[in-house]
């Protein structure tokens, strides 16, 4: 029987972990994901996980352990933030180059200078072209859900490809909730055994894994790579859809809330989702055609899907819980407005940096956002492209 | 378990590192490999970390290895051999290991650039958790993949690409780090050896790999390319190297230093300057100092270190 339990985002994670029993361990303690780590070490310290657990130096070479430990053949999970996961920055290429499927928890901080441990999205926003997918969570029943979809996506011998779940650094990763956590054996049951694709401890077939390509042949590697991204969207879907069978929780590229005959739409990825959720039913109460997209996959990108939802808004803002200075806007934003290109029908669009280093987002300040929306509605125009909510000039 | 350090025996086992790479002629390295690689009859799993021997034993489509091989990174050929480790170990309780149950030893190989300097933290962690594996510095005393700039290892005068002999400075000015008696610090096996004496490596080889956690060995390796000299002098160079107590073959075992090899005549470390070009310029009217102090230098870390196998 699924049970019910008061957890935090990092115990969450840690529960699925736990229950996965994945083969090897390898992470590197960072606020604010240093909790699943712990809990970790203390199952495995009373016997309630098999797995090698081994505690790196930094975190560059706990992904490099993860990137030797996974071309080994073993299930390999790890977690990390910020500096941590910008750290790891060199070896994640190399971890989705070698087709290598490891799982990584993240508990989204935001990049020093000025050093701080609170949430935002800069650290994986940061990795974007890594080649890792991405998936992201709106609350810790979500962050135990998208762990376990994660092992089963990432290792898809279609994917074959390294999955980053993110929650938001202390909003999620510190609060605890309400959720339900699956019977050990079903969990077991649905992630099932990973089937390596190569194995270097296959000592009577010997390969030769990462060795140096010049021009000749790094071009075709390298396009080769990304056929795994290319299969993940039907592979992410497929599993979401096997998890709403065994589990009852439905999952997809995005949770559109109240958007059937919406006008106006916020996209938001993460914990802000809930607020905005609040603000929207608000909204409704007095009237006004306003709806919410939640976004869950961010790589790959589920342009069409996104586009073929937003093409018909009469106006939509963006949320970017990270920078990307000298872009034309935020990540998320960038990446929305390329999809809409090829509509003919395509609603005016507005970008907001928002929650850098944890600075909070209250229910006025979306709603002033869907205000603007109203405004630019109203009158079609659009004023400054890129705002900031809850800054201080 | 190992194999008796004769020739005639050695020769007739199977070469592991085969012909066809790319290393420069003269190059010790695949001097060192082949008797490493015939030192265990246990399966090998080599990792490598970015360098010369990376570079030039795997150009896509080729591979000079007969055995699983890895390269990851520059700097974490330690970490990464620890991570095969932990998924042999895992694998194994688990019942999964490819081909059944059986014993594999896993090496890891990188120059002194991925060794003394950018990799010593991925090393050290890895050696300070205990993992099983084998860890092979070989110290050609440059960053000769990249050209011939100066590292940690690069010995005291050198003249480097970024330690260049100038009309100002005079090459590098700071002695080598003591990289072996800095991983002998972490309580493992470390040994210090050259390719010049090659029953002495491969005894070591042999120890190493026969132990059950961490080892270290640091294997002095001849560079005609950034040493300057001609191909077919490297191996005698690398034994003057010894011979003048440049580079003293040693090894720490449970703590006790013990000197491998004590040179029987007295041999000058201008036998191992005047040859090679990289220390052409100490040789020039008004930096006689340079010598000396070299000399002063070898002199009195060889007398600490047999200090050390007294203590």
């Amino acid at each position: 029987m699924a049970e019910r339990k008061i957890l935090n985002g990092n115990a969450a994670v840690a529960e699925a972990i736990r229950q996965i029993d994945p083969d090897v361990v390898a992470a590197y303690p960072i606020t604010p994901s240093t909790a699943i780590v712990e809990y970790i070490a203390k199952f495995v310290a009373d016997g309630l996980m098999s797995a090698e657990f081994v505690t790196p130096e930094s975190e560059h070479s706990a992904m490099s352990m993860c990137v030797g430990a996974s071309a080994a053949g073993a299930r390999v999970f790890t977690a990390t933030a910020s500096q941590g996961l910008a750290l790891m920055f060199e070896i994640l290429y190399i971890a989705s180059s070698l087709r290598l499927p490891i799982v990584s928890g993240i508990a989204n901080r935001a990049l020093s200078a000025p050093i701080n441990i609170h949430g935002d999205h800069s650290d994986t926003m940061g990795a974007r072209d890594s080649g890792w997918i991405q998936i992201y969570s709106e609350n810790s029943q979500e962050a135990y859900d998208n762990i376990i979809q994660a092992f089963r996506i990432g290792e898809n011998p279609d994917v074959s490809n390294p999955v980053m779940v993110g929650m938001d650094g202390f909003i999620l990763s510190h609060a605890v909730q309400d959720m339900l956590v699956e019977e050990d054996s079903k969990v077991k049951a649905f992630v099932g055994e990973r089937k390596p694709l190569y194995n270097i401890l296959d000592v009577d077939h010997p390969i030769t894994v990462g060795p140096i390509d010049f021009t000749d042949y790094y071009f075709e590697h390298k396009r080769s790579q990304f056929v795994g991204m290319e299969n993940a969207p039907k592979v992410i879907l497929e599993v979401a859809e096997e998890f709403k069978k065994e589990f009852g929780r439905e999952y997809g590229f995005f949770e559109l809330y109240k958007m059937d005959d919406a006008q106006l739409a916020v996209v938001v990825i993460g914990s802000t989702a809930g607020t905005a959720k609040v603000v929207v039913d608000q909204l409704r109460e007095d009237g006004k055609k306003v709806g919410l997209v939640k976004l869950r996959v961010y790589r790959p990108f589920p342009a069409k899907e996104l586009a073929d939802v937003l093409s018909s808004m009469r106006a939509v803002a963006v949320l970017d819980r990270a920078a990307s200075p000298g872009a034309v806007g935020g990540p998320l934003f960038t990446d929305i407005r390329a999809s809409l290109y090829e509509y003919e029908k395509r609603p005016i669009l507005v970008d907001y940096i928002y929650g850098l280093g944890g600075r909070d987002i209250a229910p006025k300040h979306i709603a002033g956002v869907y205000e603007r929306l109203e405004r630019i509605a109203a009158t079609g125009e659009r004023g400054e492209l890129i705002g900031y909510i809850n800054l201080r000039e | 378990m190992g194999v008796r350090a004769r020739l005639k025996d050695l020769a007739g086992l199977e070469d592991k590192f085969v012909s066809g790479h790319g290393l420069c002629p003269g190059c010790g390295i695949p001097i060192m490999l082949r008797l490493v690689l015939r030192a265990t009859e246990y399966p090998i799993v080599a990792v490598n970390a970015t360098g010369c021997l990376e570079v030039c034993s795997s150009g896509f489509p080729y591979t000079a290895w007969k055995i699983p091989w890895m390269h990851n990174a520059f700097e974490n050929a330690g970490a990464t051999a620890a991570g095969i480790e932990a998924a042999y170990k895992a694998l194994k309780r688990r019942g999964k290991l490819p081909g059944g149950d059986k014993k594999i030893k896993i090496v890891a190989f990188g120059g002194d650039g991925g060794t003394y300097d950018i990799g010593l933290q991925s090393l050290s962690g890895a050696m300070e958790r205990g993992h099983d594996i084998v860890y092979i510095c070989y110290d050609n005393q440059s960053y000769a993949n990249t050209g011939g700039q100066r590292s940690g290892a690069t010995p005291f005068g050198a003249s480097a690409t970024t330690s260049p002999a100038g009309t100002k400075l005079p090459g590098k000015l700071q002695w080598r780090k003591n990289l072996t008696e800095i991983m002998a610090a972490h309580g493992i096996y470390a040994a210090q050896a050259s390719v010049s004496h090659w029953k002495d490596l491969f005894m070591k080889a042999q120890k190493a790999l026969e132990i059950d956690g961490p080892a270290f060995l640091n294997v002095l390796i001849p560079c005609p390319t950034e040493w300057k000299t001609k191909p077919e002098d490297g191996v005698r160079l690398a034994k003057i190297a010894v011979d003048s107590k440049v580079w003293p073959l040693y090894e720490v075992e449970n703590g006790k230093y013990k000197i491998n090899y004590y040179p029987k005549k007295e041999v000058d470390v201008v036998e191992w300057l005047k040859p090679q070009g990289r220390f052409a310029h100490m040789f020039k009217p008004g930096n006689e100092w340079m010598i000396e102090e070299y000399r002063r230098r070898v002199n009195e870390e060889w007398e600490r270190l047999v200090r050390l196998t007294k203590a």
